[in-house]
């Protein structure tokens, strides 16, 4: 008897509990379409893995609702000298695994993220070395005058030199060589949220980190307490599982199925820009191209054939049918959020088949010439889609254009050997500084950091690499004056031919208020589940 | 050609409504399918005559249909119709080559084990024993899955087609090979098969002779049967992307691609390609169903 009553007892006890839970539980069941394929701090500057590690870790300088900088980890920073920049501790911080954060964890991270296995040297490219000065303060020095550091810095996430080093991971993860460490499959961050559970490809779960800073900010009302990640690559299966309530946010819902999103019961769309810009790049620099009819000489060389293809694309139909209206059509390298931006210089070169077919015959190409355009089919909003229509567009002004689209690791590898003639890209600039885009896209290849990394297609110009140069050291009006000048450049030029920016989407239930952020990384801190 | 029409099968033939019906939508597939460059309105693999603001076009019935375009279009701006049409030239080629694959194997396979028996006979029925076990599908989708690991993705695109073909006609072999097999061990013991022996003719020949054309009905109801899953096995492969490159699409294919857009309203991209491949699968079982029938003598 005494024992049934125990059992009785026990349970109403837990049934109270569940309920309690039930009460407080704020959990959000997130799917996108991809999977982080690492969660090192440092090794992969890839949207998928920093979307979720951002729940994770602090930066120094976080950004906010508008991706304005503001203070993280750090609570001031000041440009003490032209080459050193001093920034002041936030007090009293943990990691999740108990660490107290401090100045050596910050000149901890900075030195991991300048090792060779980074991904990350874009942003710390000017930098020399970090110094502890006391147990709150730490000084940055470059190795020349950075006047976007703090920008920069937004990127780089804090981690703790005490749990790196007992799980030797002290530099990061060489994704290349897919090494496996520590880092791989946990983290210890100081975020708003903390890993429990982690799946790769399958789920990864993050519960509230009741401890973390901002919860205590004025203004923020964030209730989420567990967060359910859920990679689901399928289109189709990803929409249904929103709207059959089986998961509550999707990141990137595929564009065709928004109105239907939209009219559906308790489900709501988000609409933002994305601060990511899609253009073809083409091959300036080799004598001949490769996968071309053409020989002995390379017709991309010329500035008219290059303009043929522009000429050629009708981006308004592609903003259309293929976007279904949800892009921004730009002659432009970046978006207007991102500083540097000049509106009189986003002009497209007007779509004007005729025109394209006469500067292809002054070329010398009366006849057209044959073409592979490389593309991606999994990275971008319809990326094949687009290649597939701009292939149609070309083959209507006689430039004959094989189409070969790849997953992304084939993608990415193939364009990054330089093993291609013409491709599409679409360009994110995470620092909201024009000279992330010209430094990694445009300027000549010279092995120091950052110059020309991505410039597959080889453009090369004195002027521009000039200007490039007076960006990274110059400020205010003159640093202005030169992106100004090199994005006439780039007009006149012609090394790619700029589509349009992404929009973003995000679908939800209608229960979430989540602010949507241009960088498309949601940050569920801010979100509020009624 | 006479002594067709006044046999047992042209009687049976014309004697059955629905077979007539469909042997007439059969050839009417085959011959729009082997036809589509002269008859389709449009070609969908010219690139030069794509309209992109033609795409998501609906049916020449729907609000905004356009008789350019009777089905309708894609989200390329491709006629409906002429891609369903080129479509299942894919389709029909891959069916036809298959079956012709899985048959020249097959009774090859199953006369020799039939013929000379023993441990050929052990062995080779094991192994289409063992096969028989994995659904055909399957072991289409590893004998595709081995070839595309082993090659590289440029020759892999250009082979595709016969990687198909070959993977679709291996894991059907057994099916021909044990009729032939069964059928070919009640010849063998028959006089005419004896006489030959006693004359002194090799048993090559003996085989291909003598027995082949005594067991060749039943391969023929088989080979019938089995188009209709040659074709179907074609469209699942290409249906989960491994089949036909997409340069060339199938109906599987088409069925994929319009596929994505089933949610969004644009059902035609995908229903007229389903539909299609509905229409030839079903007509050619028909046939075949007729075919059996036809020449089972225990239902005369």
């Amino acid at each position: 008897m005494m024992r049934r009553m125990m059992l009785a007892a026990a349970m109403l006890l837990g049934l109270g509990m569940a309920a309690d839970a039930l009460a407080q539980a704020r959990v959000v069941r997130w799917a996108a379409s991809g999977d982080p394929n690492t969660l090192d701090p440092h090794s992969q500057n890839v949207g998928t893995v920093s979307m979720v590690l951002r729940q994770i870790y602090d930066p120094l300088i976080a950004r906010n609702q508008r991706l304005g900088l503001e203070p993280g980890l750090a609570l001031s920073w000041t440009q003490v000298e032209p080459n050193r920049w001093r920034f002041v501790l936030r007090q009293g911080v943990k990691f999740h695994e108990g660490e107290d954060f401090s100045a050596e964890d910050v000149v901890f991270s900075i030195t991991r993220a300048l090792a060779p296995t980074s991904n990350f040297g874009i942003f710390v490219d000017t930098i020399e070395r970090a110094e502890a000065v006391d147990r709150f303060t730490v000084d940055i020095v470059t190795k020349t005058v950075d006047p976007i550091l703090p920008n920069k810095l937004a990127s780089i996430f804090m981690v703790s030199k005490g749990w790196s080093e007992r799980h030797n991971a002290t530099r990061p993860q060489n994704t290349r060589q897919r090494e496996e460490m520590h880092t791989v499959r946990n983290t210890n961050g100081t975020g708003a949220f903390r890993m429990t559970a982690r799946e790769p490809d399958v789920r990864t779960v993050l519960s509230r980190n009741p401890d973390w800073w901002g919860w205590r900010e004025a203004g923020n009302v964030g209730n989420v307490t567990e967060i359910q990640f859920r990679p689901i690559a399928s289109d189709a299966t990803r929409v249904a599982a929103l709207l059959s309530g089986e998961v509550d946010f999707v990141l990137d819902p595929p564009i065709q199925d928004l109105n239907r999103l939209r009219n559906a019961p308790n489900t709501r769309v988000v609409e933002g820009p994305e601060v990511r810009t899609l253009f073809i790049a083409m091959d300036t620099f080799r004598d001949e191209l490769l996968y071309s009819d053409v020989r002995g000489r390379n017709p991309l060389r010329d500035l008219r054939v290059r303009q043929a293809l522009y000429h050629a694309i009708d981006i308004a139909a592609i903003q259309r049918t293929i976007m279904r209206g949800q892009s921004v059509p730009t002659g432009t390298l970046f978006p207007e959020q991102v500083q540097g931006f000049v509106r009189e210089e986003d002009v497209r070169l007007p779509f004007d088949a005729a025109r394209a077919r006469a500067l292809l015959a002054e070329a010398g190409y009366p006849k057209g010439f044959e073409i592979t355009l490389d593309c991606s089919n999994n990275r971008y909003v319809n990326d094949e889609q687009i290649c597939q229509a701009i292939a149609a567009m070309w083959a209507r002004v006689g430039v004959r254009t094989r189409l070969n689209s790849m997953p992304i690791a084939p993608f990415f590898a193939k364009i990054q050997r330089d093993d291609t003639s013409i491709f599409m890209l679409g360009w994110g600039v995470p620092t909201l500084d024009g000279l992330y885009s010209f430094q990694s896209l445009l300027a000549t290849r010279n092995g120091a950091q950052g110059d020309g990394i991505w410039n597959h297609g080889r453009y090369s110009n004195p002027q521009m690499d000039a200007l490039v140069q007076r960006m990274k050291t110059q400020q205010g009006a003159e640093r202005q004056a030169a992106m100004r000048e090199a994005l006439r450049l780039y007009r006149e030029d012609v090394p790619h031919i700029p589509l349009h920016h992404q929009v973003v989407p995000w679908a939800m239930r209608s229960n979430i208020q989540m602010p949507h952020m241009a960088n498309n990384e949601p940050q569920f801190r801010w979100a509020v589940v009624n | 050609m006479r002594a067709f029409f006044q046999s047992d099968l042209w009687w049976s033939f014309t004697r059955s409504p629905v077979t007539v019906a469909s042997a007439i939508v059969a050839f009417i597939c085959i011959a729009g399918a082997v036809l589509a460059p002269v008859l389709a309105p449009h070609n969908p693999f010219d690139l030069a005559s794509l309209q992109l603001m033609d795409a998501f076009k609906p049916p020449v019935w729907g609000s905004e249909g356009d008789a350019t375009y009777p089905l309708g279009t894609d989200d390329q701006g491709r006629d409906m119709l002429s891609a369903i049409m080129y479509g299942a030239r894919v389709s029909l080629l891959v069916g036809f080559c298959a079956v012709i694959f899985s048959t020249t194997l097959g009774v090859a396979l199953g006369l020799l084990a039939g013929y000379l028996g023993g441990k050929v006979d052990a062995v080779l029925m094991r192994i289409a024993d063992i096969q028989l076990t994995f659904p055909s599908i399957l072991v289409a989708l590893l004998v595709d899955g081995v070839v595309r690991a082993a090659l590289p993705r440029e020759t892999h695109d250009q082979i595709a087609l016969f990687v198909v073909i070959f993977a679709i006609g291996i894991s059907n072999w057994p099916q021909f090979a044990r009729t032939v097999r069964g059928s070919t061990l009640v010849e063998r013991n028959k006089e005419y098969v004896q006489a030959a022996r006693v004359i002194g003719l090799p048993s090559l020949k003996i085989m291909a002779q003598h027995v082949l054309p005594n067991v060749m009905s039943p391969v023929l109801v088989i080979a019938t049967l089995n188009l209709g899953f040659a074709i179907l096995a074609e469209a699942t492969l290409s249906f989960l992307g491994v089949g036909v490159p997409p340069t060339q699409p199938s109906l599987g294919t088409l069925i994929r691609i319009g596929n994505d857009f089933l949610f969004s309203g644009e059902w035609w991209i995908t229903i007229f390609p389903g539909v299609a491949l509905i229409i030839m699968v079903l007509s050619v079982n028909l046939l075949g169903d007729w075919l059996r029938d036809a020449l089972n003598p225990k239902l005369r």
